[in-house]
């Protein structure tokens, strides 16, 4: 089992699935954080400043995880597989080098400023810095996605020299793939940043002895708005998505469903399975009928094809390998995010019904209070198996239709290099994390009233470098 | 070889000055918070000049990165497939690195030290093992005609390559001592002051141990030998004003000087390579070229108009973000003149 496909494909889902911990969290914290200094800005009350500083400081650990493991990602396309960087390159490469150039610069400078210019910037400028870093974590996303999207549905190339060529620059834009994995992530990223604010906000109000209640009360409620906001987007966006599967990647929508026959008309959706994956037969599953052909077709009938009818159709295609995904994996990864969604979608609206201005009852509730509490961890499962449909589902491809994951690989990068770089990011992982939770919940802990008392550590009189006394 | 081509070697070039100039005082003040400060206000002190500008900084390798890989495809596979455990510690030392000013900042007193280790070892990783591969490379690595590199230990790790890696590493320190001079008051500035002068000394050994092996292990003297020539004497003369201007305390002329010294040093080091990208010691039949690294000549003429659409924009707003901090941070416990305020 230990060869470097298999290694390299653990450190790419290893290195995506840590990464993308941190994405969607620091993307919709950031963004909720910008809602709350706009909210002071045209408020002026205090309680909003002092909010947007509070998550603020839990947007900035996260975005601090989200940035170092973010450089293994552009670094291991070149290190880990090599083939493929020279076979897309031309084209994988732009998007990107554009979004560091168009975005990480953004996103990095007005962070800086955004952090360090809280007394000395106008309320009304310094709202712009964070508005521009979340803009900007918003557009690398999109580059990033423009890239795996070319990957899921290859478009805007012609082959030539043993390589893809980019023909079409628009084309790499408008592909529509781009557009469903950005709208499904973006609305996934402002979810997660109001679910968790919701939720840690929850688990505040647990304590007896809580002195901030109107903060957390506070934060919970607008955590819960943009949750609400968010989640209905990412239900449209993931349903528009999955309908576009049905003739797009066919196998992956055939393994999500765990279906290996055809189905019938109209096809029933199954709620829970088993499959046998070495002779490619379903060993139970309980079906709900209709239900399929509503989810992909909007109407009560037509019928989905099986892996076993889609296998014959790709090995026509594409030659004979072997072309079924890990179908438990998919299948089971499909139903944790479908139902981790609809129930954030669900907490949210019965979170702002029960915490309504005129009745507010859920505080006096501690199990409510809990259940808001623990749905803070549902959308990085949710997002995690969403990835792990996405990517695992490409199977065998990396290029869908075009170049293969055994041919992508590094030729020249040996099994001990590929493990030892595993272990040691496996801990470093592990150490990140842990360290990461430790820090939040000690912010947790100090909570919005705490002042750190900071040395007065800048000149007050003129020092400035520029200066000519500076040359002198 | 394409305009275009020339173009975005050039450029690439650039993007690594860059990150040299810019990073590279970064790394050295990271360096200082172990070597140079004395307690923890100290620290405290040298990590905020530098607290709101490292992170931009340092997307200058994540654009180069991304520009190799989107100009020069080959080149990014054969560079970084080549380099995997050079790279990996590259970028363990970027993650330890990265994440200690946020966790710094936020850990009770006693839990700080270990992130002020991880700031300091992380910095002085970085360059030290991009020194090793830059210079191993233009030495020349055992590249097969398919571009894939095998190398054994003593390719990437020997005399020059370590060389280079130290000289790299003291070049980074000497830049991040002129940084602090410039952007401290009180007993820090002082104290890099001399830690400078002392050091300039070290570096000038190095420098000629770096040219004397330049000359037996690659072949730019032989290619290149007026560019190679009097970038080195360019490097030699810049770290010289530099030192003259760290003593008479003309703290802006050397901090440009040691930055202009990095955007030398990749000059060298690029200019040698040229018309390569990558040199192979088997044959030179298998150096991958410019000519035939690169990308298609649509995608960099794409490229190309976008980069000179955006990066206008980055530089105006950095330049602006250096101006907002361009003030001295002072040490709580003095005041301008390096009187003690509050001896306590």
């Amino acid at each position: 089992m230990m060869d470097i496909v298999t290694l390299a494909r653990f450190q790419f889902a290893m290195t995506t699935i840590f990464h993308f911990f941190f994405v969607p969290f620091t993307i919709g914290t950031g963004f909720a954080v910008a809602v709350m200094e706009t909210m002071y800005v045209r408020s002026k009350n205090e309680l909003y400043k002092k909010m947007a500083k509070f998550w603020g400081n839990i947007f900035l650990l996260s975005f601090a995880v989200g940035v170092v493991t973010g450089i293994i990602q552009e670094f291991q396309f070149g290190m880990n597989w090599s083939d493929y960087s020279r076979f897309v390159g031309d084209i994988f490469g732009a998007p990107l080098a554009i979004e560091a150039l168009l975005a990480f610069f953004m996103e990095s400078t007005f962070l800086g400023l955004w952090i360090f210019t809280w007394d000395r910037m106008k309320p009304k400028v310094h709202v712009i810095f964070i508005w521009l870093t979340a803009f900007a974590s918003i557009l690398s996303a999109f580059w990033i996605l423009a890239a795996n999207s070319f990957m899921q549905h290859p478009v805007g190339y012609t082959l030539k020299n043993g390589r893809a060529e980019m023909n079409d620059f628009g084309a790499l834009l408008s592909n529509h793939q781009v557009w469903y994995e950005f709208s499904h992530v973006i609305a996934g990223a402002i979810t997660m940043g109001g679910i968790i604010i919701a939720g840690l906000s929850a688990f505040q109000l647990l304590k007896k002895s809580q002195k901030a209640k109107d903060f957390f009360r506070k934060s919970l409620r607008l955590g819960l708005v943009i949750s609400l906001v968010g989640s209905v987007a990412v239900i449209t966006a993931g349903d528009l998505q999955m309908k576009d599967l049905v003739t797009q990647q066919p196998m992956k929508f055939a393994a999500t469903e765990g279906n290996y026959k055809d189905t019938g008309d109209p096809a029933a959706w199954t709620l829970i399975a088993w499959a046998n994956e070495k002779d490619h037969t379903q060993a139970f599953g309980v079906d709900i009928p209709y239900m399929l052909s509503i989810l992909a077709y909007n109407k009560p009938s037509g019928s989905i094809k099986g892996m076993n009818t889609v296998n014959k159709e790709l090995t026509v295609k594409y030659g004979n390998k072997n072309y079924y995904p890990s179908v438990n994996t998919l299948f089971y990864s499909f139903r944790v995010m479908a139902a981790f969604g609809a129930l954030m979608f669900l907490v949210s609206a019965l979170g702002l019904f029960f915490t309504r201005k005129k009745k507010p009852s859920l505080y006096e509730h501690k199990w409510m209070l809990w259940i808001i509490g623990l749905t803070t961890f549902t959308p990085f499962m949710a997002n995690t198996a969403g990835w792990l449909i996405t990517e695992l589902g490409r199977f065998p491809w990396t290029v869908y239709g075009l170049f293969t994951m055994k041919q992508s690989v590094s030729p020249n990068v040996s099994v001990t290099s590929l493990f030892i770089s595993n272990t040691v990011y496996f801990l470093l992982f592990a150490g990140l994390a842990s360290v990461m939770v430790y820090l939040v919940i000690r912010e947790l802990h100090k909570g919005p009233d705490y002042e750190e008392k900071k040395l007065e550590t800048e000149a007050k009189i003129n020092s400035d470098p520029f200066d000519k006394e500076a040359f002198s | 070889m394409s305009g275009l081509q020339l173009l975005w070697f050039i450029l690439i070039g650039l993007l690594f000055s860059g990150y040299f100039f810019l990073e590279g005082f970064d790394y050295g003040v990271g360096m200082s918070v172990q070597t140079l400060a004395h307690d923890e206000h100290e620290k405290d002190q040298i990590i905020e000049t530098i607290g709101p500008i490292w992170d931009g900084n340092e997307v200058w390798l994540l654009t180069a990165g991304g520009a190799i890989f989107a100009s020069f495809p080959y080149w990014y596979a054969s560079m970084f497939s080549g380099y995997y455990l050079i790279l990996f510690i590259i970028l363990v030392g970027l993650i330890i690195r990265g994440v200690s000013f946020e966790f710094r900042s936020k850990m009770p007193g006693n839990k700080k030290k270990v992130w002020n280790w991880t700031l300091a070892i992380g910095s002085f990783i970085v360059p030290f093992f991009f020194g090793i591969l830059f210079i191993s490379m233009i030495q020349g690595m055992p590249l097969d005609a398919a571009g894939n590199m095998k190398a054994g230990f003593t390719d990437y790790i020997n005399l020059y390559s370590v060389v280079g890696g130290v000289a790299l590493t003291l070049l980074c320190y000497l830049h991040g001592l002129n940084y602090l001079t410039l952007k401290t008051l009180g007993p820090v500035r002082d104290r890099a002051r001399n830690y400078a002068e002392l050091f300039y000394w070290v570096l000038y050994v190095g420098l000629v141990v770096f040219a004397v092996l330049m000359y037996f292990q690659t072949d730019f003297f032989t290619l290149h030998p007026i560019t190679t020539l009097s970038l080195l004497v360019v490097i030699v003369a810049l770290s010289v004003i530099a030192n003259v201007a760290v003593a008479k305390r003309k703290e802006m002329l050397a901090f440009l000087a040691s930055g202009l010294t990095m955007i030398a040093l990749v000059s060298l080091l690029f200019s040698g390579l040229f018309p390569r990208v990558m040199v192979s010691s088997l044959t030179h039949k298998n150096d991958l070229l410019i000519v035939n690294a690169s990308s298609s000549p649509y995608t960099l003429h794409i490229m190309t108009i976008l980069a000179f659409t955006i990066l206008p924009f980055v530089l105006a707003y950095t330049a602006w973000t250096y101006y907002v901090f361009r003030k001295r941070i002072k040490h709580p416990k003095f005041d301008v003149e390096g009187e003690v305020v509050n001896a306590g």
